[in-house]
This record gives C-alpha cells, sequence and structure tokens, in this order.
C-alpha cells in the first residue's frame, strides 16, 4: 500500500476477509459436500483481494453484517 | 438421465448438398392424389415424406402415424432464384466485393484488422453486428479492385507539367500508358489525391527520427542510399541527409503544414503535413485515372510512375424484392439475373466471408440463391379430410403446387427454345412463388391467394406475430382440463371453496379407477351420463374411450367392470387450482374445493381477495382440474387456501376481512352495545358456536343483555390471549402522552384475554387482509384450520351485524354546517391566500430568503405548496370536527375498511392543490396556465389550487387543473405497472433455477452454491412473523398476559 493511502479494509462497508486454512477449507467443503469450483468466485483483480494479498485458488471467509441473521458467514474461491 | 449442458447454438444455411442429402425423395409431379384416391408416386404427398393417415405404413422408414416424424423432399428448381429473406444482404454482399474477382473491397491489412477485431468480439460474446456494419459500407466505397488487376511501370520523365494537369489525361502520359497497351479512353478523368499518411517524430535531436524518415523516403521514393545516410540538422526546421555523393534536404513550411523534399538535383517535392500530438503526418500523393470499366492508379517513385490498373467496379442497384441491376458509369442498367448472382457470390472466397461475420463452413454466400428447394414433410403440412370426404391441403401444399407446376413449365419451355422474353417471365413468376413461399407479406408483391381469396400461410406467417409458432405454440400453450369465467362474491361458502357453474362442472372432468370399492357408485355416475354427478367417458379395460351418450349409457354401466375407467364431471369436494393473472406471487394460484351451483360465474369468497388480487367487476379467472393423485395430494398440502393465510411476501395474513367485513366488526364491537338473547343469537346465526356465555348484565326491564364485545368474543377460540394497539390508535406515546391503555377513550388498544374481548375496538389490524393480529395469532397458535374457521365466523358475524345495523353512505352524509364552510372558506383558505399573496409580494421585492441548497424561485414555490397543503389540512380538520365517527365516511376511514380521511377532506371541505411532478401546475401558456390569468401570476387561483370541496363542485377552471394532475397520476400508473412488471419478469427469469437444498443453503442448476443459508438467516418468510424469526412480544403476551 502507499504511503498516505488509506487501506480501503479499514472501511466500514469492506466486510472482513481472511484467508482460510488448508485445514479450515476441507472442513467446509466436507461440510457442504461440494468441490472447491461449486464455491462462489472473487476475482484476483477485486480489490481486497489485491490488499489481503490472496492468490488463485484460496478460499476466504468474508464475515458480513447482516440484516435478518445479525452476522453472516460467507466463502469465495479466489480465481482469475 | 443423464444431464446435457448447451454449450453453444449455430445456425447456418443449407446447402444444396444438405437439402439432397437429407431429401427422401424428388418430388416432380405437381398433383397429390391420383384417380383411385392414393398419393401419386413422386408427388407432394408422397407416401415417403411421412404418413399422416391411420393404420399406413411410411415408406422411408417404415413407422406408423405417430411414430414416423416425416421425411423431407426436394425439387430441383429449373433456374435459381434469390431467397427473399435475404435479398438485402446479397445486395450487401454484391456491393462490397469485386464484380470480376469476387474479393472483398478492403486491402489486405484493413481485411487483418477488421478479422482481429471480429474474432475479439467473438471471445468476447460482444455483437459482431457493429464492425460487419462496418465493413459493408467501407467496402462498397471502393471502386477499384485491387486484388484482380495488373501492375507495370512507365517511364516518369518529362511527364511532371502532364501530372500537374489535375482534371484529364495528358497526351504524353496517354501515349506512354498506349505503348503498355492500355488505351485511355478520351472521357477519362485524372485526379490527383492523398494516398496514404505516415507519421514523423520530429524531434529537436537530429537522428531520433531518422528511422522512420528512412523508411518513408526509401519506400515512397525509392531511394536506397538513404538507408547509409547521415542525418544532420540544417536548422530548426531542415533535415539534411547525405551518403557520399547524395544529399537531400528535408524541410518544413514555415507554418509547419507543409514538408518539402528536396533532392540534389534541385527536384523538389511537398506534401501537407498533420499535426498529431507531438507527431506529425505526412501524406503523399497518387493520381487516379477512373476510365469507363478500369480505373488506374498512379504512384510517384524518382523517376518512375508505377501504375495499378485495376477493374471499375459499377453500382448495384437492388429493387425490392429481388431484382439487381447494375449501372454503368455511363448510366446504362443492365439486369443481375439470379444466376449472375450466384456466379458472383460463388466467387468469394472463403477468407473474405468471414468479413460478413458468416462462416463459409455452414453458410456460403451463395446458398442464398436457391438452386434446389427442401420439400418439408407431409407432417408438417398435414391434409384435412372434410365432412364431404374432399380432401383439403394444406397452404404450404398448395404454394409448392404452385412451384413445381412453374418449374416444370419453365423447363418445357427452355428445353422446346422459347423466346428470352417467355423465359424471363417464367423466371419472374417462379420468383414470385418461391418467395411467397417463405413469406405471404413481402411489401411490394401481392400476397399468393387460395382460392377463395383468402391469402395463404406460408412459411413467415406460420411463425410470425402473437399466434406463431413461437409466441402461439411454444411460450403459450393451450391446456385441457382447464375453465375460465367471469368471479362472483359468495360470502356462504368456505374461504377454501371455489363455486363452479355446473355447465362447468358438466364439461369438465375426473378420471377415476373403477376399483371393488367404488364400482356401485362408478356405474350409477355413468348411468347418469351426462345428468350434473355424471360421466362423460368410460376406457374399457383394454384402453378403448367410449363416450357415453344417450343411448348407451345404460348399457356401459351395466357392463362397467373393475379396471375401467370413468371420466365423470366434477364434484362438490374435487381440488381444483384456481388462478388469477397476473400470477405476480404463489398465492395467485391456490388449491380449493369444488361447490357445484347454478350460474355462470365463479364463485369466490371476498376474504380470499387479497392474495389474488381480485375483484368483482368484470374480473375473469381460471380453474384448472387436477388429474393424478399426486398432484392433489401435493395440491393439498402446498397450496391450499388455509396453509397460505401468512403471505411469504411478509410474513402477516394475507387473506382476511376487506370493506364491510370490517365495518361491520367495527361497529359490532365499539362501545358497549347492548343486545338481548334474541338479538344476540340473531347475529350469531349462522355460526357454530357453543352458547352465549354469561349474560353481562340486565337491562332496565328485566331482561339480560350481551354486548358487542361479548358477541364477537364467541367466535375467538379459547387460550387466545393477545393485545395490540388498532388502526384508531392516535400514537399518544409518540407524542409523550403515557398511553391509556385499556382505558383509551378511543378504545384504540385492543386485548384479548383467553379468547375474550376485554377492550378495544376490532377494526383493519384485527381482522383486514394484509394485517390481521388475531388471524395471526390464531393461526401461529391453533394452526391454519382454526384460522379459517375464524375467518369464516368474522365474515358471518360481521355480514350479519352490518345487516341488521343498516349501513350506508350518501351525498348528504359529506355534508358540513353552514358556518363549518365558511370558516374554511373564510378563514382557512382566504388566510392561506393572503399568505401566498405576502410570499409572492416578498419574492418580488427581493426580501424572500433562500432556503439552503434552493434557489429564490424553488424556495418561493416551496412555501407556498406547504402554506396551501397546510390550508387544506385545517380545512379538512375542521370539516372533521363535524363529521363524527357516527358518519359512516369516518367511520369506514378510521377503521380501514375503505377510504382515507384525505379523501374525506377532498369531498366535504377542499380538493387543494394540483400537482404535476410534485410542483405546482405551471406548463400551459407561457407564463401562464390557462388564459384566464396574468402572466407571471403565482397565486395559488393561477397556479392549481383547487378550493371547492368536490361536493360543492369545481370551477371549470378548477376542473380543469383537477384533470392535468389526474392525467398525470393515471399515466405514472401506467408506465410505473409496465416497468415493474417487465423488472419482475427478468429477475425471475434470472432466479428461477435457484432452489434452497435440503441443508439450507441455495445453489443453481450445477449444485454451485449461491448462498451459504437461505436469507443468510435460513427462515422461512411464510413462517415467520413479519419477517422476523422470533416474535418474542408474542411469546411474551402468550404466556405473561402482557408485552413487555
Amino acid at each position: 500500500m502507499k504511503k498516505g493511502k488509506v487501506s480501503i479494509l479499514a472501511h466500514e462497508l469492506v466486510p472482513p476477509h481472511e484467508v482460510m486454512t488448508e485445514g479450515e477449507v476441507e472442513e467446509l467443503l466436507n461440510r457442504y459436500r461440494i468441490k472447491k469450483e461449486q464455491l462462489p468466485k472473487i476475482k484476483t483483480t477485486d480489490p481486497v483481494i489485491k490488499e489481503i494479498k490472496a492468490k488463485e485458488g484460496d478460499v476466504v471467509r468474508i464475515t458480513r453484517k447482516s440484516r435478518t441473521a445479525g452476522k453472516f458467514l460467507s466463502y469465495r474461491l479466489v480465481t482469475k | 438421465m443423464r444431464k446435457m449442458r448447451i454449450k453453444a447454438i449455430k445456425f447456418g444455411l443449407l446447402s444444396p448438398k444438405e437439402i439432397r442429402k437429407m431429401s427422401a425423395v424428388k418430388v416432380i409431379t405437381a398433383d397429390t392424389y391420383g384417380e383411385d384416391g392414393f398419393p401419386i408416386e413422386m408427388g407432394l404427398v408422397n407416401q415417403q415424406l411421412g404418413v399422416i393417415d391411420p393404420g399406413l405404413r411410411c415408406k422411408t422408414c417404415g413407422g406408423r402415424m405417430g411414430e414416423c416424424p416425416g421425411h423431407f423432399g426436394h425439387i430441383e428448381l429449373a433456374a435459381p432464384v434469390i431467397h427473399v429473406g435475404y435479398a438485402k444482404l446479397i445486395h450487401r454482399i454484391l456491393s462490397a466485393t469485386c464484380r470480376k474477382c469476387g474479393r472483398v473491397l478492403l486491402s489486405e491489412e484493413e481485411k487483418r484488422g477488421y478479422l482481429a477485431e471480429i474474432e475479439r468480439r467473438r471471445e468476447k460474446q460482444v455483437d459482431v453486428d457493429e464492425v460487419v456494419k462496418h465493413i459493408f459500407k467501407e467496402a462498397a466505397k471502393n471502386e477499384v479492385c485491387t486484388y484482380c488487376g495488373e501492375y507495370f511501370s512507365i517511364d516518369a520523365e518529362g511527364l511532371d507539367e502532364e501530372l500537374d494537369n489535375k482534371s484529364s489525361v495528358g497526351s504524353e502520359l496517354r501515349d506512354r500508358m498506349e505503348e503498355r497497351g492500355f488505351s485511355i479512353s478520351k472521357d477519362a478523368i485524372m485526379k490527383r489525391e492523398i494516398d496514404q499518411k505516415r507519421l514523423f517524430c520530429w524531434s529537436r535531436v537530429p537522428g531520433a527520427d531518422s528511422k522512420r524518415l528512412i523508411e518513408f523516403l526509401v519506400q515512397e521514393f525509392e531511394l536506397p542510399w538513404v538507408k547509409n545516410a547521415r542525418i544532420s540538422r540544417k536548422d530548426d526546421k531542415t533535415l539534411v541527409l547525405s551518403s557520399g555523393k547524395h544529399s537531400l534536404e528535408f524541410s518544413l513550411s514555415p507554418k509547419r503544414d507543409r514538408a518539402n523534399l528536396i533532392l540534389q538535383d534541385g527536384i523538389s517535392y511537398e506534401f501537407p503535413v498533420k499535426k498529431e500530438g507531438t507527431e506529425l503526418s505526412v501524406y503523399s500523393f497518387r493520381w487516379v485515372i477512373v476510365d469507363t470499366d478500369k480505373i488506374y492508379i498512379l504512384r510517384r517513385s524518382i523517376d518512375k510512375l508505377n501504375v495499378y490498373c485495376g477493374e471499375r467496379q459499377k453500382q448495384i442497384k437492388y429493387e425490392k424484392p429481388t431484382t439487381y441491376k447494375e449501372i454503368d458509369a455511363d448510366g446504362k442498367v443492365r439486369r443481375l439475373m439470379p444466376t449472375d448472382v450466384r456466379e458472383r457470390l460463388e466467387r468469394i472466397p472463403d477468407e473474405d466471408v468471414k468479413l460478413f461475420g458468416m462462416d463459409p463452413e455452414s453458410a456460403r454466400p451463395e446458398w442464398m440463391v436457391l438452386t434446389v428447394l427442401p420439400v418439408p414433410p407431409v407432417t408438417a403440412r398435414p391434409s384435412i379430410t372434410l365432412e364431404s370426404g374432399q380432401r383439403s391441403e394444406d397452404d404450404l401444399t398448395h404454394k409448392l403446387v404452385d412451384i413445381i407446376r412453374i418449374n416444370q413449365r419453365f423447363m418445357e419451355n427452355r428445353d422446346a427454345g422459347a423466346p428470352q422474353l417467355i423465359i424471363e417471365d417464367l423466371w419472374e413468376l417462379l420468383q414470385y412463388h418461391v418467395s411467397t413461399y417463405f413469406d405471404n407479406e413481402i411489401p411490394g408483391i401481392p400476397p399468393a391467394r387460395h382460392r377463395s381469396g383468402r391469402p395463404l400461410k406460408t412459411m413467415a406467417q406460420r411463425l410470425k406475430g402473437k399466434e406463431g409458432r413461437f409466441r402461439g405454440s411454444l411460450s403459450g400453450k393451450r391446456v385441457n382440463f382447464s375453465a375460465r369465467t367471469v368471479i362472483s362474491p359468495d360470502p356462504d361458502i368456505e374461504i377454501d371453496e371455489v363455486g363452479v357453474p355446473e355447465e362447468i362442472a358438466k364439461e369438465l372432468t375426473v378420471t377415476v379407477n373403477v376399483t371393488e370399492r367404488n364400482i356401485q357408485q362408478m356405474k350409477e355416475t355413468v348411468r347418469r351420463g351426462k345428468n350434473h354427478p355424471g360421466a362423460n367417458y368410460v376406457r374399457r379395460a383394454d384402453g378403448r374411450k367410449v363416450k357415453v351418450t344417450e343411448l348407451n349409457r345404460e348399457t356401459l354401466a351395466e357392463e362397467l367392470d373393475i379396471g375401467w375407467k370413468v371420466e365423470r364431471h366434477l364434484v362438490d369436494g374435487d381440488i381444483v387450482l384456481f388462478n388469477r393473472q397476473p400470477s405476480l406471487h404463489r398465492l395467485s394460484i391456490m388449491a380449493h374445493y369444488v361447490r357445484v351451483m347454478p350460474g355462470k360465474t365463479f364463485r369466490l369468497n371476498p376474504a380470499v381477495c387479497p392474495p389474488y388480487n381480485a375483484d368483482y367487476d368484470g374480473d375473469e379467472m381460471n380453474l384448472h382440474v387436477l388429474q393424478t393423485e399426486e398432484a392433489r395430494a401435493e395440491a393439498k398440502i402446498l397450496m391450499e387456501v388455509q396453509r397460505n393465510i401468512i403471505s411469504p411476501r411478509f410474513g402477516r395474513p394475507i387473506v382476511g376481512g376487506i370493506h364491510d367485513y370490517i365495518t361491520g366488526l367495527f361497529m359490532l364491537t365499539r362501545g358497549e352495545k347492548r343486545f338481548n338473547k334474541e338479538e344476540a343469537l340473531d347475529i350469531l346465526r349462522n355460526i357454530d358456536i357453543e352458547g352465549l356465555g354469561e349474560p353481562a348484565g340486565i337491562m332496565d326491564d328485566g331482561t339480560p343483555y350481551w354486548t358487542g364485545k361479548q358477541i364477537f368474543s364467541v367466535i375467538l377460540p379459547p387460550g387466545i390471549n393477545l393485545q395490540f394497539r388498532n388502526k384508531v390508535c392516535e400514537k399518544c406515546e409518540e407524542r409523550g402522552i403515557r398511553c391509556a391503555r385499556e382505558e383509551c377513550p378511543r378504545e384504540a388498544y385492543v386485548v384479548i384475554r383467553d379468547g375474550r374481548l376485554i377492550s378495544g375496538v376490532i377494526d383493519e389490524v384485527g381482522v383486514g387482509s394484509f394485517k390481521g393480529a388475531i388471524i395471526d395469532r390464531i393461526f401461529r397458535t391453533l394452526g391454519e384450520e382454526s384460522a379459517k374457521e375464524f375467518i369464516k365466523n368474522a365474515s358471518r358475524l360481521a355480514i350479519n351485524y352490518i345487516l341488521q345495523a343498516g349501513f350506508s353512505f350518501g351525498i348528504s352524509d359529506e355534508d358540513i354546517p353552514k358556518d363549518a364552510k365558511e370558516q374554511i372558506r373564510d378563514e382557512i383558505i382566504q388566510e392561506a391566500e393572503k399568505k401566498v399573496d405576502k410570499l409572492i409580494r416578498a419574492y418580488e421585492a427581493g426580501e424572500l430568503e433562500a432556503l439552503p441548497g434552493r434557489t429564490l424561485e424553488e424556495t418561493l414555490e416551496l412555501l407556498i405548496m406547504q402554506e396551501l397543503g397546510r390550508a387544506r389540512d385545517e380545512a379538512g380538520e375542521i370539516a372533521g370536527r363535524y363529521l363524527g365517527i357516527e358518519n359512516p365516511g369516518v367511520l369506514m376511514a378510521k377503521s380501514g375498511a375503505r377510504g382515507s380521511l384525505l379523501n374525506l377532506t377532498q369531498m366535504a371541505a377542499c380538493v387543494g392543490q394540483q400537482l404535476v411532478r410534485g410542483e405546482r401546475i405551471r406548463r400551459g401558456y407561457q407564463g401562464r396556465t390557462l388564459p384566464h390569468f396574468q402572466p407571471g401570476d403565482h397565486s395559488a387561483d393561477a397556479r392549481g389550487f383547487v378550493r371547492s370541496s368536490f361536493k360543492d363542485g369545481l370551477s371549470p377552471a378548477e376542473y380543469f387543473f383537477h384533470a392535468i394532475g389526474g392525467r398525470e397520476a393515471l399515466v405514472d400508473t401506467a408506465v410505473r405497472t409496465s416497468q415493474s412488471g417487465y423488472f419482475q419478469r427478468r429477475l425471475i427469469n434470472a432466479l428461477q433455477d435457484l432452489e434452497v437444498k435440503y441443508d439450507g443453503t441455495v445453489r443453481e442448476t450445477r449444485d454451485s452454491i449461491v448462498q451459504f443459508k437461505y436469507g443468510e438467516d435460513g427462515i422461512d418468510p411464510a413462517k415467520s412473523v413479519g419477517g422476523k424469526s422470533v416474535d418474542i412480544d408474542g411469546i411474551l403476551e402468550e404466556e405473561i398476559g402482557t408485552s413487555a
């Protein structure tokens, strides 16, 4: 990040994204009985993905605020 | 079954080869049936083209009717004809290609660029039409083909003078061209034009731009020595290049708009120059000699003229619908026959076809000129046998007969060596028939007609329009076992019932399997035949279907046996689907139980109008009879009305009381109305109740009495606890006043304890559709059947009471006393108008202060509107003071049965300001709305303020303003409905394949996850409480009797 710029991660409207560990990903895929490709996608060019330096093939956990559930976890596969 | 995914769809043209390959038979005879009544071999209803008569077998595939899909045949056309559908495209292609060699009239370089662009767009799945359109346009501009001509050089010495002549060809040049074997006619014109441009970087550093300059000089002037030249700078504007004995100067004119090249022998050349950023574009010249059929392009090198001689293209004129003409430079016109057209199209190489956005593999341009015509299978054009036994052929067959006839005649005439004129006429006729075979509505040609004078329905007509194959047969179909008629109300049937006219019940059937247990009953049904609870058909055990008639019903009933099927009439209790368009949500189709009734309309309980959005002003609804046990079970479990009382849209009841039902209960439960036993039981007459309960007291004459609230309590199930603020509540707490709760003077606090109405009055919030707090509570605590029962009882109670009490609303109910009227007119409205005038004066005097973010004018308008709005509200308030709750209008508005207080204000007191786009009316004449006013008059009157009430009547000007405002409202709703309808359609199409799976995830067809939990909380909104998953207040009320 360039000096003097504000990190977009700090913005209120950007929900926290974290790269999941391999174990977590495996657990997730087992829970939903899916292959990685069946996860929703997020592009490597996404500003947040660039910011947190996630690589193609990583799975990110997104913790969103939810109007109905308070907090909601979503998972996305980083793709090109 | 294996799931397949469509990867791509490709459209192409049928090639003659393909047409012949897929053809089962060559059709040569125009006749259909012979004298023996059998189809003629090689004829149009040939048995090799498929079968349409039962019992026959197809001669191609051996299949019976229904098994054989039909097979194509073909007709060999005696002469090629243009396919009308492609006539325009053919013209564009002809105009874009060379008449001699068929290449597209663009340079190799341009073609490469365009092809790359097409490829790029294909990759990105962007429309290529734009590029193709551009290609056609650019290619058609070129008058000369650069692919099929000749290149040669002639000596340029001594021609300089002649080359300066820019209009005609000089004699010296003419001679030299003649030497090379090219004679130029007298009329040939010569012009000098800019050839191509090259970019230069005219930097201050010598040598930096040398590469480009050298390239230019080498190419344009054939000066090979320049490659090794040294570049130096003479001054700011001049570069010097030298190598050994050679040298030259390259300079810019003072204005930098021309460049000058001076060779060492003193010959100089001048070029126009254009500046683009830091670079300069330098143009070179070429000379073009345009002769009648050839074009010469001359380029100058140092001592030579490089000449290119190419075919001069002619203009091609397209005359609708299928004629092409070629026009010479001197205006001579020659008709291009389809054979000529086809030959030209054949010459276009495959690479160039791609430039038209076509794939030469599947669509060669010459295939747009037909030499073979496919004959569709007879199954696509079945003939029908009329009752007279005569056969009547399909329109397409008629058309094909015409084509074959003319085709035959054409061949005969040609073989006999008929004069050209006759041949051409026949050709034209063949073209006409083939054209109308494809499309019988081509502008400019008369439609082919049937013997009766009716225009034939040919190919295009079968597909086009509302009744065409797409909109009429594929997107929409007619369905069996359905009925449609007008709906009308019947409050005496259950909410999950539908009244079906006997006429309809006798037409719609349910198929019943005859078993040991129902055989007696079925025999009786069959015996009744078409008398109502009867049967229309029986199906024997062997599958044969027999119509039940007056004659055979007795015998059929006798014969009826186990294993047969009976198509019996619709009877009471049958489950059917009921639907009203537009089907915007799932509640637009619900399951109802049949009640067969006299009359001709479907009867519907008014309480179920809201989910269907129905009323009885002529609405029609559809009914579908379920035909399988699975469908009936599914409908019962998922679609019954009582299961859908709670809307999935907002999690509250959507079924409930409307209009008079609310008024009735409101009047019954308001205050302490007293009823003696007889009156009370009368009100409760058709309601299944266990008892009245203890009387509330004894009247003066000694008889016991019950209150309205008590009577309402009778239909409340025991165990129901509920409290809520009803529609009458004035939200005291929001205004800082303590809520009086049970002691509320307006009876706005409803308390129900153990199924007894303790306080409060029942209104829209209690039992109305969309709100219905009581219905909601009963549904949730006691279930759908209790809720249904309650709605039914509440409707009956309401009706009984309102019938007994009487209820009407008339013109005189809008009367307000004279002084009230005067007060409104003299105080409120006049006062407001004075204030408006004051504001205007302040504005004109420049004393008005603008509100933040507004102009002075906007501020003025805003303040005036505020003032006038207040005037109307105050007028309404005064009127309201005189129209008490006893006034039926006020009663309806307050209880939420119908209308609003604003409606009453407008009727009784003052209609108020009319608006267009949220502003006072401005449109009309320049500076004024009507010629009655002074231009620039901003007063209330002049800008659409209606001071009269509807009851008093509007002045002509007021009436006009009201019409303006009303029209806008009308247009707005019309636009809104169509727009939101289309928006919803797009949403539905986008989301239709998403599914909530058993693990709570939302997935699409590939089982990829769209949402990890439906709605993020996994809640079915139909089972939510007003959209919330847990109703804490409700639980508290139920458990401890009060809400927090």
